[in-house]
């Protein structure tokens, strides 16, 4: 879905994207991780269940909800990226 | 710019909009004067109990004015959801009181029963229940929990939403609301008032006062002793969740959109609504106890709010003998006692007297000569 307008240099770590082992720039976060290597949607909302994606990337809107090393409702934007990281889509409420 | 108007309500929170709808309901076309947000404004940030097992022990007026009201709040929502499509959120699936402790449920058994004793027969209707009884209705008690109330007849709304069909279906009836606008003044004659914003000069020949905490200094202008003084609360707020607590319980709750509710502290700070995390650590602790699996949820907002208190915790409603057709209505259970107000209160006030029944919340019971 995005383009890259700059190519990243540094160095890169493998983490899991919805089961698919992936490599990403180390200085990114988990958000930005799925967007670089997803399409679409990374959430669905809990009431409607609407698709939805990061949008502020700043820790504001809460709208880049991913479920990181199994622990849901993470705000994706504000957790940097480690070596074997699992992130998955986060698919509604939580259930407890 | 010089207005004039039937009635001008001062506020523009659940409870000057419950009154500015109700008067608009029977007809009048009133002007609203909200401060904004640079105002303390507990409409705002509360828990939206719509709650009566608890009201007035010893005082049977309030416990039966709260139930009056509770008991309308489902005409009230449905009502301002066919005038503005707008979903007040209203539940009314009964509500429970927990306690952690033999000593609090010794306590609470004797307030349930003192209310039960001063209510009409069969109309109060909350019960003492059992662990096993609390378990059925809510399986994520706790181990902690050893027992507590139930209550058919209480239930929650949506604040936000309640607040915002008000105000819409006040707008729609004719009123005109106005924002931003802080009453500065008051020029008060029997049956005449002028009110002064920063932008308009509003005459009318009744007058509301419905702004929290602002009544006081607006009451003195008016000749209305209005003692109300903020008391503190604070609200956690847990990531949504799939429906887990069918019920509300006094502090705890989830509301419809799956996010878990931890609130009601109550603290004297003066008018200082910034959090105090000693509170919020209690606040916590005592939900894990309640609701062990809480303590993998996560927190996504926690505020303070200033509750509108007078001395004695009842309402304060009146009307100034100085001046006619000047009233004042607050209370510190704006949310529960909405429909009361849009019904009830706003009659009153087009009567021109305030029923019998609410006598005991005249504000000359706090004259030093009407104590002993
Ligand atoms: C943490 C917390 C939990 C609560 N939980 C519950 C609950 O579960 N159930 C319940 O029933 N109640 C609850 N309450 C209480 C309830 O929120 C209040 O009783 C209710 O909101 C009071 O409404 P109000 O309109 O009187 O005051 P506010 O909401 O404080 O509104 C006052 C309004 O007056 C305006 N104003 C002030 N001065 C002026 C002026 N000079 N000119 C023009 N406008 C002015 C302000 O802009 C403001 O909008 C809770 C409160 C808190 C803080
Ligand atoms: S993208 Fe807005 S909070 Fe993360």
């Amino acid at each position: 879905m995005f383009k890259r307008v700059i190519e990243f240099e540094g160095p890169v770590l493998g983490v899991v994207i919805n089961g698919r082992e992936c490599s990403v720039p180390a200085s990114f976060t988990a958000a930005a991780a799925m967007l670089a290597s997803e399409d679409g949607a990374t959430r669905e909302t809990p009431i409607s269940g609407a698709p939805r994606a990061p949008y502020c990337m700043m820790g504001v809107c809460f709208e880049c909800l991913l479920e990181i090393d199994g622990v849901p409702n993470q705000q994706g934007c504000l957790v940097p990226v480690a070596a074997g990281m699992r992130i998955n889509r986060q698919r509604g409420a939580r259930t407890v | 710019m010089k207005l004039t108007a039937d009635a001008i309500v001062i506020g523009g929170g659940l409870v000057a909009s419950a009154v500015a709808y109700g008067l608009t309901r029977l007809g009048l076309k009133p002007v609203m004067l909200d401060e904004g947000d640079v105002a303390y404004r507990a409409s705002r940030g509360n828990f939206a109990l719509v709650w009566t097992q608890s009201k007035g022990p010893g005082v049977p007026e309030y416990q039966q004015w709260s139930r009056l009201s509770s008991d309308k709040w489902s005409e009230l929502a449905a009502e301002l959801q066919s005038e503005t499509g707008v979903d007040c959120g209203h539940r009314r699936n009964g509500g429970i009181h927990v306690c952690l402790s033999e000593d609090e449920l010794a306590k609470r058994t004797q307030v349930v029963e003192q209310l039960r004793a001063e209510a009409p027969p069969g109309r109060y209707r909350a019960q003492m229940i059992s662990r096993a009884e609390m378990l059925k209705l809510l399986p994520a008690f706790g181990p902690d929990v050893v027992g507590g109330a139930y209550c058919p007849d209480d239930g929650t709304v949506n604040p936000l939403f309640s607040l915002r069909a008000l105000q819409r279906a006040f707008s729609a009836r004719g009123g005109r609301y106005f924002c931003d606008s802080r009453v500065s003044s008051i020029a008060a004659a029997p049956r005449a008032f002028t009110v002064e914003t920063a932008s308009r000069s509003i005459s009318a020949p009744r007058l509301v006062l419905a702004a929290g905490l602002g009544n006081k200094p607006l009451g003195e202008q008016v000749g209305l002793n209005v003692p109300v003084r903020p008391v503190r609360g604070q609200i956690i707020v847990t990531e949504r969740l799939k429906p887990v607590l069918e019920y509300p319980t006094t502090y705890i709750r989830q509301t419809v959109e799956g996010g878990i509710l931890i609130g009601e502290s109550r603290e004297e700070a003066g008018f200082d609504d910034t959090l105090n995390h000693t509170v919020s650590q209690t606040l916590a602790a005592r939900a894990i106890r309640t609701f062990p699996f809480l303590k993998q949820v996560g927190v996504v907002r926690t505020w303070a709010g200033l509750r509108v208190m007078s001395p004695d915790v009842y309402p304060i409603y009146e009307q100034s003998s100085a001046y006619p057709g000047a009233f004042v209505c607050t209370c510190h259970s704006g949310v529960t006692l909405g429909a009361a107000h849009a019904f009830e209160y706003a009659k009153a006030v087009v009567d021109g007297h305030l029923p019998e029944k609410l006598g005991r919340f005249s504000s000359r019971r706090f004259d030093v000569q009407a104590r002993h």
